[in-house]
């Protein structure tokens, strides 16, 4: 593994990628079996340090986590001593003295992993689960592991990614992993919700989903994040989803062969539909499995072995 | 796991490599594992063979076709990887797994593992722990081709395709035309290359 931490979809290099979603692809296995559990990673402490709501990424990093023996510690904001104030370096400090091997850290504000990893505060690798509205690496894995389940190599593949991009930290980091891999990325959005900048991004943007249906091979919706908005970006919810909505008339235009994704949690009714969501094209269910063996597979990498370079004296056999 | 990989306590990658076994050796001494294992267990209906990557999976694979051709019936071998079970996985950056498969329900059969070179017993031990955790075989077997010695637990192999008495400065290095250009084991370092 080239990297320590996992801050960025953009700081791993295709070889990283395709690693992490091969050693994914032998950790499901792990899920079917009657003992759902490898000794790999007994004795290691995995710290969820959670300061924003989360439900699937939290339970999926713990699940994670247990299935390779690592003992969780899992922190919310809500109800411990950051609602009396306490800043993220006394918390990490905190959890340093406790001996964390990992943290795994969602924070409401871009940055904070960067921050955690970069001012030596904890010795721990550090996972970015969602910070603000910038990135989160290991939901663009499991999307990216998912699609290439039903679709094979990605190199090549037209992906979609629908909606509110500009509040999204999903839409940035598999619009840099999927330009990794190799695949097309659209991005459709009203231009409200568009971020500055986006002509840099490694994508292509459109403002009309009908135009992209014909030749995608993957269209992930992405929620409308009405609690981060504190504009009108669009003039009503039913405008929005008339346009920007997949509906059963929009679903019956894709391809043969085309998925369709949501990071969730999902406003039936507003980005998605409710037949469409529970269509069996859809592979909204088989993301949150598949991101028990992603997460399973960034841990293992990250802390299954030695740290640093490979050293020139063998082990035995 | 992998003998060329893992034997090794010196460095001897340039010394000059002496053959021990060459293709047709390997064969026989795989007919001959292949007879005692169909003898030791009957007709061989409860037996599961599986391979521990790379090499012992080519091997396994080897070993189930014999089988199949003795037996008149079809049997197939899996793959057990033991990355995840190994005791020394702290001592070298994460690596890389290889693709277990199990081709049948383990649970009362007689699992017949199959691994290339036995050296410290290390690899067997993990192979042990993780067959634990798939299910509970009535009992488990060792195939090997190379028996080096030097064993650091107390594990012995059932069935042997050649004993090969080394040292501990010599590298054992097992070839298959599956993923190496010839079948052939060789030896490499020591005193007698």
């Amino acid at each position: 593994m080239t990297f320590t931490h996992l801050l960025s979809a953009g700081d791993l290099d295709r070889t990283d990628a395709i690693r992490i979603l091969d050693t994914a692809e032998e950790l499901l296995g792990v899920a079917s079996r009657p003992i759902k559990k490898l000794p790999t990673l007994r004795g290691r402490t995995v710290v969820n340090l959670f300061f924003e709501d989360s439900t699937r990424t939290r339970i999926s990093f713990e699940a994670a986590a247990k299935r390779l023996s690592a003992d969780v510690i899992n922190f919310s904001a809500k109800g411990s001593s950051v609602s009396k104030g306490e800043s993220l370096k006394d918390t990490a400090l905190t959890l340093q003295a406790m001996g964390a091997d990992a943290v795994v850290i969602r924070h409401q504000h871009s940055g904070a992993p960067h921050r955690l990893a970069n001012a030596k505060w904890t010795n721990g690798a550090v996972i970015n689960a969602g910070d603000g509205t910038h990135e989160h690496p290991t939901q663009a894995l499991l999307d990216a592991f998912t699609m290439r389940r039903h679709l094979g190599e990605l190199e090549g593949k037209n992906i979609t990614i629908v909606g509110d991009v500009l509040h999204s930290r999903v839409a940035r980091s598999n619009a840099l992993l999927l330009d990794t891999l190799g695949a097309n990325v659209t991005l459709v959005a009203p231009p409200t919700l568009l971020p500055v900048g986006i002509e840099k991004w490694p994508v292509e943007t459109s403002y009309d989903l009908d135009s992209s249906l014909e030749k995608a091979d993957a269209v992930m919706m992405l929620r409308v994040q009405q609690e981060r908005m504190n504009a009108a970006f669009f003039p009503s919810a039913r405008e929005y989803s008339r346009r920007y909505g997949l509906d059963t008339p929009r679903l019956n235009r894709l391809p043969e062969h085309a998925i369709v994704m949501h990071p969730g949690p999902m406003n039936r009714g507003m980005e998605i539909t409710a037949d469409v969501a529970d269509h069996v094209r859809s592979v909204i269910v088989e993301q949150v499995t598949n991101g028990v063996a992603v997460r399973m597979a960034v841990l293992y990498l990250l802390l299954g072995g030695a740290a640093g370079e490979p050293t020139s004296e063998e082990g035995t056999e | 796991m992998v003998a060329s990989d893992d034997a090794p306590r010196a460095d001897n990658s340039h010394a000059p490599a002496r053959t021990v076994l060459d293709d047709k050796d390997i064969s026989r001494a795989l007919t001959r594992i292949t007879h005692e294992i169909l003898e030791r267990n009957r007709d061989a209906s409860d037996v599961v063979l599986l391979g521990i990557p790379t090499r012992g999976v080519h091997l396994a694979r080897r070993i189930a076709k014999r089988m199949s051709e003795v037996e008149g019936r079809d049997i197939t071998a899996g793959a057990l990887d033991i990355t995840m079970y190994r005791d020394d996985l702290r001592l070298k950056p994460a690596r890389a797994l290889e693709h277990t498969e199990i081709p049948d329900d383990i649970d009362g059969k007689i699992v017949v593992l199959v691994d290339d070179v036995l050296f410290s017993g290390r690899t067997i031990r993990a192979a042990l722990d993780a067959l634990n955790e798939l299910g509970r075989p009535k009992a488990v077997q060792l195939a090997v081709l190379i028996d080096r010695g030097h064993r650091e637990l107390p594990i012995r192999a059932d069935f042997v395709g050649k004993n090969l008495p080394t040292s501990l400065v010599e590298k054992v290095k097992v070839g298959l035309t599956e993923s190496d250009e010839r079948d052939a084991v060789d030896i490499r370092g020591g005193a007698a290359s």
